[in-house]
């Protein structure tokens, strides 16, 4: 009888706890879709056509290339050393005190503070190089940010490959470069993508590490194609002011209230592309492969 | 002597199945299971993989219902009372215990292994725990192995030792029956012949429901076998009749070695 | 001829593999050089203007000049709390949370968790953290300014939690992955002796994915302490001790983001600042350090193939189904 009341009570703070769970997941399921509501949609029903334009100010669209600018050039530096050191974790080096170093030394890098890595782009960059704040410093400092994220990715996509593609491959006389040149490595483009892409997201919305590397320039004349100048879009060693800068930026000036509430809408949504988008492409992979297996 | 004891025992069945389907989704894993499962007797499942014998087992004790898209009809009784309608899974699995296939030891110790269903159902005095670890270690006969090594995780017993402190942690919440999914088939020989002693102990308190991939320990242990084939129940009787003269030519192909 | 020719092929092989161990070094190199540089440049507080180690940390009086002639205080501990104070208040408030959430996830409904709930979770753990900052900024500080009837919103308050917000995905989606690590057959194994799902959770599941648990909880806590932008919008700004959660002060990151830019290079102000990002640095060696200790207390398996078991994770459910009918189908065939 005693176990009888005891089941009864169990089930009971069964049914209590479930609730609560439930309780939990829907109240942040709710905070985080109204969280993105709130920016997407309150940024931009907020905003002014003037804002979507290419001005020195009062605008955004100068930033939103920066942004996408400065986040292309870092990931063609982090992507090749990225993808480089992944394959050499993964297919070189030796299982021993040196690999274990250098895998301490890509997690000690992911988990550094992006303050710190911004520091130390501007030491390196403008303080001993004297490059003055520049798209370029900006960009290089994210690499380092990026960088370890693509090397990880690599390496696992590497390591998840069936065995026998590289027997196979070493088995018809291919070389070990030959064989992770044209077997493994593009078997693993579609893994190594979705890395790239999450990086690319990091990178949009990285603000502290580019503080005190890219500056604040607007000042672009479209049409300008002189690369030295200081005001041609595609020049890299001109200031930039990227969309999450300029959040910054506004918040500490606090004047166009609605113009950082744009940005950050734009900001928000392309970040919001950009894993969605990687989230399907993984998916899209899981399936394919699976339909492989199968 | 065994027919005597069959008919001394022949009052009311513990398990009374009538009638029972169950479909996985659209595949239909049991056809019209009826079946009387005795008192104080073993009762052995064997069949070919994936005829539904461990599937059947599952639905004994409602493991089923944990899995998705299972649709269940017909009416399974426990001492006359319907473990669907009549009961909920909670206290069905408490008087219903079962011993799978792979030793699943807790990550905890082997105290706390054992003592996990009797705290759960509200006992939580040393005393009383000590007491019940004891006595459910000695009922498995690995008391003696383990007493220095209460305290010690469980993942470090070999596995043999591992299904025994399974049996044990079963034993310590007093179910009426016990339910065995292949429990021997991860096993070496020398864990098995113990695993099956101690089956042979316990159906003097217990009622013992055993799948086996093993023609021989069926015959070694149990009282009655049913043979299964595609979700069907072929044949049951008494394990003697079912190995010696099987009446349906299935039956008799399986166990002479012709498929399976 | 053919010799040359085997020859070039040997000679790409070994150009190619050492590019590769090249690329390998080259992260080597540059986390060592990272390091490097921040001793050199946090050690000139010690060694150029001789302060000691434990004025640095434990005091709270702050003011370094800002030239080269040195003589000021640079008592860092004002920073320090600030930084303990809204990170611990992020945990407390996003632990129980996250827990639940992965909790609801992996054990409570895992269709509608695996697949809406995880990935929206996951998606936010991608926001940026100024987007966070602004909202806080925008949203929470005239909200707390409102309810608690106080003159300004900053406050350790709104940074603990824009911080929880922040580290809310991390935490719930590693510990999700750990939970559902905890092996289908130990579960059975409870539910077989007649737990609810409560009792098997609490009892059983949690304590076998505990360290992975832990893992995810210091993560978040990892990225709450390096977050500076997020947390310079709301918190106020002012060089004080924390008094209550409604105090307004600074943490080490938004310190050094907010003064790094004005202070001449070479100067006692600079070289102090240097020595708080090298703390910084100091702080996430420590975490992963405590990572490592908490995966090692796990039995069985590595980190890495944990890693590797935790990615499976997803499918193993399915898979097993999957066998159970496929066993169930076999005779069919």
């Amino acid at each position: 009888m005693m176990v009888d009341a005891k089941i009864q009570r169990s089930r009971m703070v069964d049914s209590v706890m479930t609730a609560v769970f439930y309780v939990i997941a829907v109240f942040f399921f709710t905070l985080l879709l109204g969280f993105a509501c709130k920016v997407i949609i309150g940024g931009l029903l907020g905003a002014k056509p003037e804002m979507f334009r290419f001005a020195r100010k009062g605008s955004l669209g100068n930033q939103l290339f920066n942004t996408i600018y400065l986040v292309v050039l870092s990931l063609l530096v982090s992507v090749p050393l990225g993808v480089g050191g992944g394959i050499y974790l993964g297919m070189y080096a030796k299982q021993g005190k040196g690999a274990h170093f250098l895998r301490m030394c890509i997690e000690t890098l992911s988990s550094l503070p992006s303050i710190v890595v911004g520091l130390f782009g501007y030491l390196v960059f403008l303080v001993f190089m004297g490059m003055g704040k520049s798209l370029f410093a900006g960009a290089l400092s994210v690499s380092i940010l990026t960088l370890p994220l693509i090397t990880t990715t690599t390496e696992d996509a590497l390591k998840g490959l069936p065995k026998g593609y590289f027997q196979a491959s070493l088995g018809l006389g291919a070389t070990k470069w030959q064989s992770i040149f044209h077997v493994l490595l593009p078997a693993c483009v579609p893994r190594i993508m979705t890395g790239v892409i999450l990086a690319a997201g990091r990178g949009f919305g990285e603000a502290a590490a580019l503080l005190y590397t890219t500056g604040s320039g607007t000042d672009l004349r479209w049409g300008n194609w002189n690369l030295s100048a200081p005001t041609c879009p595609l020049n890299v060693f001109r200031p930039a002011e990227t969309l999450s800068i300029q959040i910054w930026n506004l918040q500490v000036n606090g004047q166009d209230r609605a113009l950082a509430n744009a940005s950050s809408a734009i900001l928000m949504l392309l970040v919001l592309a950009f894993s969605i988008g990687a989230n399907l492409w993984s998916h899209h992979i899981k399936k394919k492969s699976a339909g492989e297996e199968a | 002597m065994e027919e005597g004891k069959l008919i001394e025992n022949g009052g009311m069945p513990k398990f009374d199945i009538t009638d029972l389907n169950l479909h996985y989704g659209t595949f239909h894993a049991l056809k019209g299971i009826n079946m009387k499962i005795r008192k104080n007797e073993i009762t052995a499942f064997i069949g070919p993989s994936g005829c539904g014998k461990s599937t059947f087992l599952k639905t004994l004790n409602r493991m089923n219902d944990l899995v998705d898209n299972v649709k269940i009809e017909g009416g399974v009784k426990l001492d006359g009372k319907d473990i669907f309608k009549e009961m909920d899974a909670i206290t069905l699995r408490h008087r219903v215990g079962m011993v799978f296939q792979q030793p699943n030891p807790f990550p905890k110790s082997v105290y706390d292994n054992v003592a996990y269903g009797p705290r759960i159902f509200g006992i939580h005095r040393k005393a009383e725990l000590d007491e019940i670890v004891e006595r459910s270690l000695r009922q498995a006969a690995i008391w003696d192995e383990l007493k220095d090594r209460l305290n010690k995780s469980a993942l470090g017993l070999s596995g043999g030792q591992q299904q025994r402190l399974c049996m044990a942690r079963t034993l310590a919440v007093e179910p009426e029956v016990i339910l065995m999914d292949e429990p021997t088939s991860a096993l070496d020989p020398i864990s098995t012949s113990k695993i099956e002693d101690l089956a042979m102990e316990l159906k003097e308190k217990y009622t013992i429901v055993i799948v086996t991939h093993n023609m021989q320990q069926a015959a070694r242990i149990s009282d009655r076998t049913a043979f299964f084939l595609l979700g069907e129940m072929v044949e049951f009787n008494e394990t003697g009749k079912v190995f010696s003269m099987p009446k349906d030519k299935r039956t008799e192909d399986y166990i002479s070695g012709r498929f399976g | 001829m053919d010799t040359g020719k085997e020859k070039s092929m040997f000679a790409r092989e070994y150009f190619w593999q050492g590019l590769m161990t090249l690329c390998g070094l080259f992260v080597i190199v540059l986390t060592i050089v990272i390091g490097a540089f921040l001793v050199y440049k946090g050690s000139a507080t010690f060694t150029t203007f001789h302060h000691s180690l434990l004025e640095f940390l434990g005091s709270g009086d702050w003011t370094p000049q800002d030239d080269a002639s040195g003589g000021g205080a640079v008592g860092a501990l004002i920073f320090i709390v600030g930084s303990l104070c809204t990170c611990g208040l992020a945990l407390l408030i996003s632990t129980p949370f996250s827990l639940g959430s992965a909790i609801f996830i992996t054990e409570i409904s895992p269709k509608f968790g695996e697949k809406f709930y995880r990935p929206v979770v996951e998606i936010f753990a991608g926001i940026p953290s100024v987007v966070y900052g602004w909202v806080g900024l925008t949203v929470l500080v005239p909200a707390i300014k409102n309810v608690f009837h106080r003159q300004v919103g900053h406050s350790v308050l709104a940074a603990g939690l824009v911080l929880a917000v922040m580290i809310f995905p991390t935490i719930t989606s590693v510990s999700a992955d750990a939970l559902r690590s905890v092996g289908k057959e130990t579960r059975m194994a409870a539910y077989g002796l007649g737990s609810t799902r409560w009792q098997t959770i609490y009892r059983i599941v949690i304590p076998a994915a505990g360290p992975g648990v832990i893992t995810g909880i210091i993560m978040g806590l990892a990225r709450a302490f390096g977050e500076a932008l997020a947390v310079a919008m709301v918190i106020g700004q002012t060089t004080a001790l924390p008094t209550s959660i409604f105090s307004t002060t600074k943490t080490l990151t938004t310190e050094v983001a907010a003064q790094m830019g004005n202070a001449m290079e070479g100067g006692e102000l600079k070289s102090a600042l240097w020595t708080m990002a090298l703390l910084l640095f100091l702080i996430s060696l420590l975490f992963i350090f405590l990572i490592h200790m908490v995966s090692a207390k796990q039995p069985e398996c590595s980190v890495r193939s944990e890693k590797k078991m935790l990615a499976k994770g997803a499918t193993r459910e399915k898979e097993r189904i999957a066998e159970e009918k496929i066993d169930a189908m076999g005779g069919k065939a």
